[in-house]
């Protein structure tokens, strides 16, 4: 296994330095050269526009793998309180579009205790098929039974590929049938698509803390395996279609598995839920006081969203530490999201950058928050966002009458 | 008696909330970035050094990486960590998770066969704050054929029973009880870490040393570590493209308030 430049070939562009992200090649008497820092992620023989950059594998007496066996598309939910998580409908949409791109089916696979009733219900996002593991014990969420159940079904069914809500749980779980079935496994996916040539899932995915993105493929072995954030893909629009439903009764016991859920407790019901909040109205340094506050809050109210804020306001006990976007608070992706006040530090940035509509409102016209922000107003926040409050509510109203 | 080993993982990591985008080329600056321990494995080591303190135990430093992540073991030896392991090794390098952990399964196995104890833990951190997947852990633990427990914020141990707190979801935390051995990763919660003491740096250099292991010390099969035994690639690696353009409103209060609220509308906000 080893990388190297074509001396003949290449022209010294730079092309590749571009696409390092670990400073791993360098121009040095107009040629690249391989610096020790490579990782041999291959970014660079992608970037490379002659193609003067080799990447070779070892080949080994690897079985190769008859991924042509693979059929189908997965999602597996993930439940709480008796309900399923919006992550595993959106995921269906995408699903949906996956599979037919692959003229498979796409199954949801629920491992539960108590779905009899709801199935119906649950069948009308666009899946064929339903598969659901019925024990008692899965009221709950089991790392170890999950892992057992999954290895073996996905082992039975082959599906091509296995889509996974990228909450705590799912990221528990999937990395664990990955090891088992040594397939490759993609995290916190922002976007999936099929690569019209080959049929791969190309998988895409924020890396340095967003900085970069970098798209994954799994080019060798099946299934592949993604989790996905929550909020990236759109629930689809319910239709009434036949799926055909899979029970599998399992007949687990406490002993079956290695850990032992001692107690699960609720936090605080107040708890602000910024990841998953749809609209965040975020503050900084500039709105200047605890009591200025209540204007953010004001602004939120009438837009029905969050409130956060940077790091500063946090410092200053202007808000609660659970509020805090940033590098060392949420990291969140809202469909809109406003910053009051805040100047963008890359601490900041790096938390909310994922946001869909990012529209900032600063006295100072040079403060970086506006080279990200889609929207950017110059101006007294305390006088803006006053008028605007107004202009939502009027436009509010015209839309009831 | 049989002593509790403690294998705390760890990654060197640029210190991302330092890297700028070269507007020119979009491309990453990386000119002056300091590599530094992955935040939440020095809760890691933190919490390493917090249950040898009560339990006793040697606490043993792992990573995986070039020559230079030496570093970050060396931190992890001055804040007081026993020993320190680097896997170091060009056939290593390029690895997706599975073939990470399988490299850092090996080691940790080798250890434990040399020192015939049977008791251990391993701790890694959540998730490294370059790559993010959160993936190493589970792997690891699956490899060894131990118990996890993922995003723990709290912990406790008595015997061979350790019972912790597991994040779950907002709403939510989850008390869950294993026997060792096991293996959490650890949220930044947990703890806060203590800077090395002078002591401790004197020590970490001058009667401390990090053993270099290669491919060859852990009887690696090179199919199945760096880029060979990796069933993921990277295909491309770009710079994310800001979604439309960035405009500035400009006019009265009144103009500028009205045309957002056109805007969001437009974004169909409300």
């Amino acid at each position: 296994m080893s990388i190297r430049i074509d001396d003949e070939i290449c022209t010294g562009c730079g092309s590749c330095v571009a696409s390092c992200p670990y400073g791993g090649i360098e121009i040095i008497n107009d040629k690249a050269s391989i610096t020790e820092n490579c990782n041999l992620c291959g970014a660079c023989v992608e970037a490379c526009t002659v193609e003067a950059i080799i990447l070779e594998r070892e080949e080994f007496k690897i079985e190769k793998m008859d991924i042509s066996q693979y059929k189908g598309v997965w999602v597996i939910a993930e439940h709480y309180k008796g309900k399923i998580h919006d992550v595993a409908f959106q995921l269906l949409g995408k699903g949906r579009e996956l599979a037919d791109k692959r003229k498979a089916n796409l199954t949801l696979l629920i491992l539960g205790a108590d779905f009899d009733n709801q199935l119906e219900k649950i069948s009308q996002y666009g899946q064929d098929e339903i598969i659901y593991v019925k024990s008692k014990i899965l009221k709950d969420y089991y790392s170890d039974l999950y892992v057992k159940i999954l290895a073996e079904l996905i082992q039975e069914h082959k599906p091509e590929i296995v889509l996974i809500g990228a909450t705590p749980t799912g990221r528990d779980f999937a990395p664990r049938v990955s090891k088992r079935l040594h397939a490759g496994l993609t995290a916190d996916c922002t976007g999936l698509k099929i690569d019209e040539e080959t049929g791969n899932l190309l998988q895409t995915r924020p890396t340095f803390g967003g900085h970069i993105m970098a798209t994954i493929r799994t080019p060798n072995s099946r299934p592949q395996m993604a989790t996905v954030r929550p909020g990236i893909f759109k629930i689809p629009e319910q239709v009434k279609k036949k799926v055909k439903t899979t029970m599998i009764n399992y007949d687990f016991k406490e002993k079956d598995t290695v850990t032992k859920i001692v107690k699960i407790i609720a936090r605080e019901k107040s708890r602000i839920n910024l990841e998953e909040a749809e609209i965040i109205v975020a503050g900084g340094r500039g709105v200047g006081s605890k009591e200025n506050f209540k204007i953010i809050r004001d602004l939120a109210e009438v837009l029905n969203a969050e409130v956060g804020g940077s790091r500063v306001a946090v410092e200053l006990n202007w808000i609660e530490h659970d509020q805090q976007v940033g590098q060392t608070g949420k990291t969140v992706s809202p469909r809109l999201y406003i910053a009051c006040g805040i100047s963008g530090a890359i601490q900041h940035i790096v938390g909310m950058q994922g946001a869909n509509l990012i529209v900032a409102i600063n006295k100072d016209e040079n403060a970086p928050i506006f080279k990200i922000a889609h929207y950017g107003i110059v101006g007294d926040l305390h006088k803006v966002i006053p008028e605007l409050i107004k202009q939502i509510k009027r436009v509010r109203a015209e839309e009831t009458i | 008696m049989a002593i509790l080993i403690i294998f705390v993982c760890i990654k060197q990591v640029p210190g991302i909330t330092e890297v700028r985008i070269d507007p020119k080329t979009n491309t990453l600056i990386r000119e002056g970035i300091p590599s530094i321990m992955n935040p939440m494995d020095k809760n890691g080591v933190e919490l390493a050094l917090e249950i040898k303190e009560k339990h006793g135990g040697e606490i043993i430093a792992l990573s995986m990486g070039p020559p230079q992540a030496e570093e970050v073991l060396r931190e992890a030896l001055a804040m007081g960590a026993n020993k320190a392991y680097l896997l170091t090794d060009r056939v290593f390098a390029g690895a997706d998770t599975l073939a990470t952990s399988h490299t850092l399964a090996l080691s940790i196995k080798k250890i434990i066969k040399e020192s015939n104890e049977k008791k251990y833990i391993v701790i890694c951190g959540t998730q490294a704050i370059d790559g993010d997947t959160a993936q190493v852990g589970p792997e690891l633990a699956e490899e060894l054929g131990i118990p996890q427990i993922t995003y723990v914020q709290k912990f406790e141990m008595s015997g061979d029973k350790i019972k912790v707190e597991r994040v779950f979801r907002t709403e939510e935390v989850v008390i869950i009880e294993a026997n060792l051995p096991a293996l959490i990763s650890v949220l930044k919660e947990i703890n806060t870490p203590k800077h090395p003491t002078m002591a401790g740096i004197v020590d970490a250099y001058d009667k401390k040393e990090v053993i270099h292991l290669d491919a060859k010390a852990v009887n690696a099969d090179k199919s199945k570590i760096g880029l060979t035994g990796s069933q993921t690639e990277v295909w491309k690696i770009f710079v994310p493209e800001r979604k439309g353009e960035h405009i500035k409103l400009s006019g009265t209060i009144e103009e500028i308030s009205n045309e957002l609220c056109q805007k969001l509308k437009e974004d169909k906000i409300f």
